[in-house]
């Protein structure tokens, strides 16, 4: 999109097949995810969603050359390196660290992302912490400890905190759920704002309104397999997709 | 402010162990500083085991098995090479880093209370190991004649005192840098949620291996003077379970988030220990442990430090 080097996929799912003992949770997927692109990603319940990002972002291994990042493989990697590669997640249920303020919350992923030299400065940590929060409109409650936030804050310092690890590629698992409806707008507008940041997301929701307006290009898994992939209309108008989705 | 905290901490640090000093040297009665000796030594065992045991969550049973190691170092090294006193500390505290590193490798992949019973198994194979070494005295124990003392003091246990004086300084400098510096927030990231922390970032095995590796060499080091303090090491005294369940009971009740919890903590249920002995008798000791623990984890979750700051806070608010 912006780079000369557009060529190389800043993501690649190679044929990844994810067994849990005689369950196939992932069979045999393969997509490509540009760098810069909005990329949605749904299906039903127990589809292979969450699977799917955990593969990416580490908490579940896989065959060598199932995930490469950047061009490299990454399929060895800790789920903290990977994070320092510039995989950053946000969690389905909300995780916090529960016993730190909101942006000592930021600075935990500030200190062990950047370079070992800058651990230091806690300062410049704490400025950088600081701009996060006000780019997600958190910057009033950066002193206030997590166990008092609201849902839709607890959502959006999911998201700052992933983004304080500077992402090259940040995965938000359904970074709405639970939300009223002008909370997802809230965080839809975050998203979409975000990426204009030369950052690449992938969205996995539910609330089809949403991932219709933030992606440019949709896949829909159904029990671990890709059932369709392409444009967001095209998705929708799919029949395997409106009957393993939307039920009819 | 932080400058001017910093800088009362240093006085202190450097104050202490002048103060334990002149005592030394003033008093010339030797029980209080029989009395003394065990109290730091219950202070280094604290922080040490609040390093992992309260930064990191890892709630270590273990703390008998590396006091008895350091023990047992210090009595090999003096038996057969006639070693002094800090050599032997010094020979404690890297085994207790080794020790630190292969419990650590073979036990912090487990969570929650899995861990703590592996830390279990562990002090039980090594106490079984020592109990079969005959040249250390094997079940029946061995007994240590003490060097003279050394030029200032003027009795061994006066000596040890100190020693061990130094050794609660240098638990608390370590405890204090871990728990302000980026190690620190790393283990309080895991210990709050180590998938979270994982994904921010944080190489949690590796934290929590340095986390284990650094206790472990301290509460080594606070045995390591024992066999001299009592010139007599025994497997079924020196791995005794009490040391486990003490040092966590002190750094429950002093509370673990600051690493004056822990300090707190052994002073308050050391001295009441040692009140207790005198008074009444030793067994009483283990009794009023357990019902002061029930009575703390009931009114006071986060220990005297826990209870401290909710006072901070709320003065704070109001004002």
């Amino acid at each position: 999109m912006s780079s000369g080097a557009a060529e190389l996929p800043l993501l690649r799912i190679g044929a990844l097949t994810k067994r849990f003992g005689g369950f196939t949770a992932l069979d045999n997927v393969s997509v490509d995810i540009k760098a810069g692109e909005r990329f949605g990603l749904i299906g039903p319940n127990g589809s292979g969603k969450t699977t799917l990002i955990n593969c990416i972002s580490g908490a579940f291994r896989t065959e060598p050359e199932t995930v490469m990042f950047c061009g490299e493989d990454i399929t060895r990697l800790p789920p903290h390196v990977r994070t320092r590669r510039g995989i950053a997640r946000s969690f389905q249920i909300p995780r916090p660290f529960r016993s730190m303020t909101v942006i000592e919350n930021l600075m935990v992923a500030a200190d062990f992302t950047s370079a070992t030299h800058l651990r230091l400065s806690a300062d410049d940590h704490r400025d950088s912490a600081m701009a996060i929060l006000r780019q997600m409109g958190l910057a009033a409650k950066a002193e206030a400890r997590v166990t008092g936030l609201s849902q839709v804050e607890l959502r959006k310092m999911e998201l700052a905190r992933a983004l304080a690890t500077r992402p090259k590629l940040l995965i938000s698992d359904e970074a709405m759920a639970g939300l009223s409806g002008s909370e997802d707008d809230e965080v839809l507008d975050l998203l979409i704002k975000l990426a204009g940041e030369d950052i690449t997301i992938i969205m996995i929701e539910h609330i089809m309104q949403a991932v219709m307006r933030f992606s440019q290009r949709i896949m829909c898994l159904d029990a671990g397999k890709i059932i369709a992939i392409g444009q967001p209309s095209e998705v929708m108008a799919n029949s395997r997709v409106q009957e393993a989705y939307l039920g009819t | 402010m932080m400058r001017r905290g910093s800088i009362a901490f240093w006085i202190g640090a450097a104050l202490f162990p002048a103060l334990v000093f002149l005592t030394t040297q003033l008093i010339s009665n030797e029980y209080p500083f029989f009395a003394g000796y065990v109290i730091l030594q219950f202070i280094v065992l604290s922080v040490a085991w609040s390093i992992l045991g309260g930064y990191a969550g890892y709630v270590n049973f273990g703390t008998s098995a590396f006091f008895g190691v350091g023990v047992y170092t210090a009595v090999l090294l003096f038996q057969s090479l006639g070693a002094p006193l800090l050599v032997q500390i010094a020979a404690a505290a890297l085994v207790g880093a080794l020790l630190g590193f292969a419990v650590g490798l073979l036990t912090l992949r487990m969570q929650g209370i899995f861990f703590s019973i592996a830390t279990i198994a562990v002090t039980i194979v090594i106490e079984t190991s020592v109990t079969n070494w005959r040249y250390l005295g094997g079940a029946a124990g061995i007994q240590i004649q003490r060097p003279p003392v050394m030029a200032p003091f003027h009795s061994y246990v006066q000596m040890l005192v100190f020693v061990q004086a130094l050794l609660v300084v240098l638990a608390i400098v370590v405890a204090r840098y871990i728990q302000n510096s980026w190690i620190g927030r790393g283990l309080q990231a895991l210990r709050d949620d180590e998938l979270a922390a994982e994904c921010t970032g944080v190489p949690t095995l590796r934290l929590k291996l340095l986390a284990c590796v650094v206790s472990g060499a301290l509460m080594c080091a606070a045995g390591a003077p024992a066999a001299m303090y009592l010139q007599y090491a025994d497997p079924a005294s020196a791995f005794n379970l009490n040391y486990s369940v003490s040092v966590l009971a002190m750094a429950l009740i002093g509370g673990t988030s600051h690493w004056a919890g822990p300090v707190i903590g052994a002073i308050l249920l050391g001295v009441t220990q040692q009140l207790l002995a005198v008074t009444i008798s030793s067994e009483v000791n283990v009794l009023v442990l357990g019902i002061m623990l029930v009575v703390f984890v009931v009114a006071a979750p986060e220990g005297i430090i826990g209870l401290f700051r909710k006072g901070l806070r709320r003065a704070g608010g109001k004002a």
